[in-house]
């Protein structure tokens, strides 16, 4: 199987005024490495493959003509040093920018980021200014170990940050934000969404995403799609199907996972009182319990249905067509979900 | 590589000072004023002492449980490390992290350490990246036990220093048993310090109870590495005198391995290699341990009186920019 080409039959272009550049998801990924890079000689891209290969990908592809073996970073396979190895680099004023090839991987590294990386401002002070670029999710027919979306691991642990991009526009605009956080941040980046959503892409200091801030993509009155990720795109899909329909829907975008903008959920839900959660990452122990719990908590008198989850099943990601397509959140399913809690 | 007198006193005052504070913090312990598990370093003066001295100021180290000798020398005051043991805000981690863990400050070179080992490793190999990335003429040394030497991430990192010849050294302390594990079943390797062929770095062993020795090997790789010559292990033979934490008695360590390593005491060991080149001045010696006990009397009590952390302070410092900021 090729990563890097000819698995997109059809490209979405996201359209805006006012912003000359347009450019495919992954390249907005790599204008934000190179224009960090660029501005902030701390800087440093650090993996395997990442270098004169440019990356499983192809998204680091130039960085290594431009800056060089010095700092964009071929390491040997080993993420759980490559994580422990950033931490040291942070702690002496580098700004490393780790990338796991698959965001499957990342478990192998997973002690050096959940007991070393998030515990060690609290424990003894010192900042940790790491970001981990996580290529998640599925949709490239991946199978079980090239497709999964661990953000609820992370989610789950003090002193992370945990980062889903969406847009072209917010891959960038997120991404610098995190390099500048002083905190540990994990990225999760869409490899279905590398090369088959374009959209308008902001320069320079422009277009800058602060992390913990939602965004309404599509305003609506009817009913919130709570959502992140790729599936951001397939829920405005979703209720474009549901607009011929006469439903006005709104889609939220959650952009950070932690720290979660709890405001803009609940704000959005006591405006439409219904709220239906989709994420492509399985159900239980999910983002979408806790945004379930947060909404009952503190939104239950602006309520008008039941808080609605749909997510993938509690299965490995499969590989064949077929499965995968019934195993994944979709358009369809959305729309689906969204019309029965419309109607209740 | 011979020591300064310079060298050779503060090896000296620290070596013995790291045994008497031990043996306060275990009556402490069981006084109920240090909390949670308390491990002993006895036997490990001389490589805690005597790796760190091989240092300069703008080194970095990233130690272990039974390294506190490594702590004094670098700098960290011993009312702080009785404060930490004592949960008190004067400590590094200001209370939160358990009495030995976390006992980092790098305004002074130490990278504090999780429970989890091996896990510094790594993190001094990055450490040791960035001298090299910066050309600085820094380097970085961290320690390894016999027990976690056998986890995957020490491969990991003996292999990333040995790839990209960084200015580190990994001092082994093999100290025969982790918990109650014997080295046996670690390992069929019985000298751990082979391993380093695996990643193309040198690897000696030196005998741990030997102030000189770990001192000399420790100076020749930090000056290696310094040049540019990458990364050294040191393989520190030594024994656990005490139980894994205070609470085991460690009865399944034969008593005939504890005589044959009681006889190979390292202070005792020093001072005889200091009287045999004429170096030891026994009333000074006398003078020595009376400060040292007056010093430990200082720390404990600084940290008797010290306050506990505020809990309105519990959710401070999870993120390097949240409200109230990191600890102090
Ligand atoms: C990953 C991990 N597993 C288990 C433990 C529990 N534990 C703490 S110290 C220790 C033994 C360590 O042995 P060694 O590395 O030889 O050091 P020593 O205690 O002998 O100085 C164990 C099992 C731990 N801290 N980390």
């Amino acid at each position: 199987m090729t990563w890097d080409q000819g698995i997109h039959k059809s490209v979405t272009t996201l359209h805006a005024t006012g912003v000359a550049r347009e450019m495919t998801y992954l390249e907005a990924v790599r204008d934000a490495l190179q224009y960090e890079m660029r501005r902030d000689p701390r800087v440093l891209v650090i993996g395997e493959d990442v270098g004169i290969y440019g990356g499983a990908f192809k998204l680091t592809q130039g960085l290594f003509e431009e800056f060089g073996g010095e700092r964009v970073i071929d390491t040997p396979m080993s993420e759980a040093c490559l994580i422990g190895a950033a931490v040291g680099m942070a702690f002496m004023g580098l700004r490393p920018v780790v990338e796991m090839q698959f965001a499957d991987f990342i478990s192998t590294g997973f002690d050096t980021i959940v007991q070393f990386a998030a515990t060690n401002h609290y424990r003894w002070g010192s900042a940790v200014p790491i970001v981990i670029r996580a290529p998640s999710g599925g949709g490239l027919r991946g199978g079980p170990f090239h497709s999964q979306n661990p953000e609820a691991w992370f989610a789950h642990v003090p002193g992370l940050k945990v980062v889903a991009a969406a847009t072209p526009a917010d891959a960038r605009g997120l991404l610098i934000s995190a390099i500048r956080d002083p905190n540990p941040v994990i990225f999760f980046e869409y490899k279905f969404l590398y090369r088959s959503l374009r959209g308008p892409v902001p320069d320079g200091e422009d277009g800058l995403v602060p992390l913990g801030s939602a965004a309404i993509v599509r305003r609506g009155a009817d009913l919130s799609i709570i959502t992140y990720g790729a599936m951001v795109s397939e829920a405005l899909a979703a209720s474009d199907t549901l607009a011929a329909e006469d439903w006005n829907v709104e889609v939220l975008d959650l952009r950070t996972l932690k720290p979660l903008d709890t405001e803009a959920v609940l704000e959005s839900v006591r405006r439409t009182g219904k709220a239906l959660i989709v994420h492509e990452a399985n159900l239980t122990g999910g983002i979408g319990g806790e945004v379930a719990a947060l909404i009952s908590q503190h939104a239950f008198e602006s309520l008008d249905g039941p808080i609605t989850r749909l997510a993938a099943p509690d299965t490995p990601v499969p590989y064949t067509p077929p499965l995968e397509d019934a195993y994944r959140p979709n358009r369809q399913k959305i729309a689906e979900a969204a019309r029965a809690l419309l109607k209740y | 590589m011979d020591p300064t007198p310079e060298v050779l006193r503060r090896a000296h005052y620290w070596m013995r000072f790291a045994r008497a504070f031990d043996d306060r913090c275990i009556t402490m312990y069981k006084q109920g004023k240090i909390a949670g598990g308390y491990f002993s370093q006895l036997g490990h003066e001389a490589i805690s002492v005597g790796a760190s001295l091989a240092l300069g100021s703008a080194d970095i180290i990233a130690p272990m449980h039974r390294d506190v000798g490594a702590y004094f020398v670098r700098g960290l005051t011993p009312r702080r490390v009785a404060a930490q043991y004592y949960g008190r805000a004067a400590g590094p981690s200001g209370g939160r992290d358990a009495n030995m863990h976390g006992l980092g400050d790098l305004s002074i070179g130490i990278v504090g350490f999780v429970s989890h080992l091996p896990q510094s490793l790594p993190v001094a190999a990055g450490i040791a990246h960035a001298f090299k990335l910066k050309r600085e003429p820094r380097v970085a040394m961290t320690f390894v036990g016999d027990g976690s030497a056998s986890e995957g991430l020490a491969h990991e990192t003996l292999n990333w220093a040995g790839v990209f010849q960084l200015p580190i050294v990994f001092i082994v302390e093999n100290n025969q048993y982790a918990y109650s594990t014997p080295l046996a079943r670690q390992t069929r390797v019985p000298d751990l310090a082979r391993r380093a062929d695996g990643y193309g770095i040198p690897g000696l062993i030196v005998d741990g109870n030997d102030f000189f020795a770990v001192f000399t090997a420790a100076s020749e790789a930090v000056e290696r590495a310094r040049a540019g010559g990458g990364p050294t292990l040191i393989e520190c033979k030594t024994m656990r005198m005490r139980g894994h934490a205070i609470h085991d008695n460690m009865a399944y360590v034969p008593p005939e391995l504890i005589a044959e390593w009681q006889a190979r005491d390292p202070i005792i060991r020093f001072e005889e290699q200091m009287r045999a080149r004429g170096q030891l001045d026994e009333g000074a010696l006398e003078e020595m341990i009376g400060q040292i006990e007056t010093d430990i009397d200082d720390a404990l009590a600084f940290a008797d009186q010290a306050p506990y952390p505020d809990p309105a302070t519990l959710r401070f410092g999870v993120y390097a920019d949240s409200a109230g900021g990191g600890v102090a």
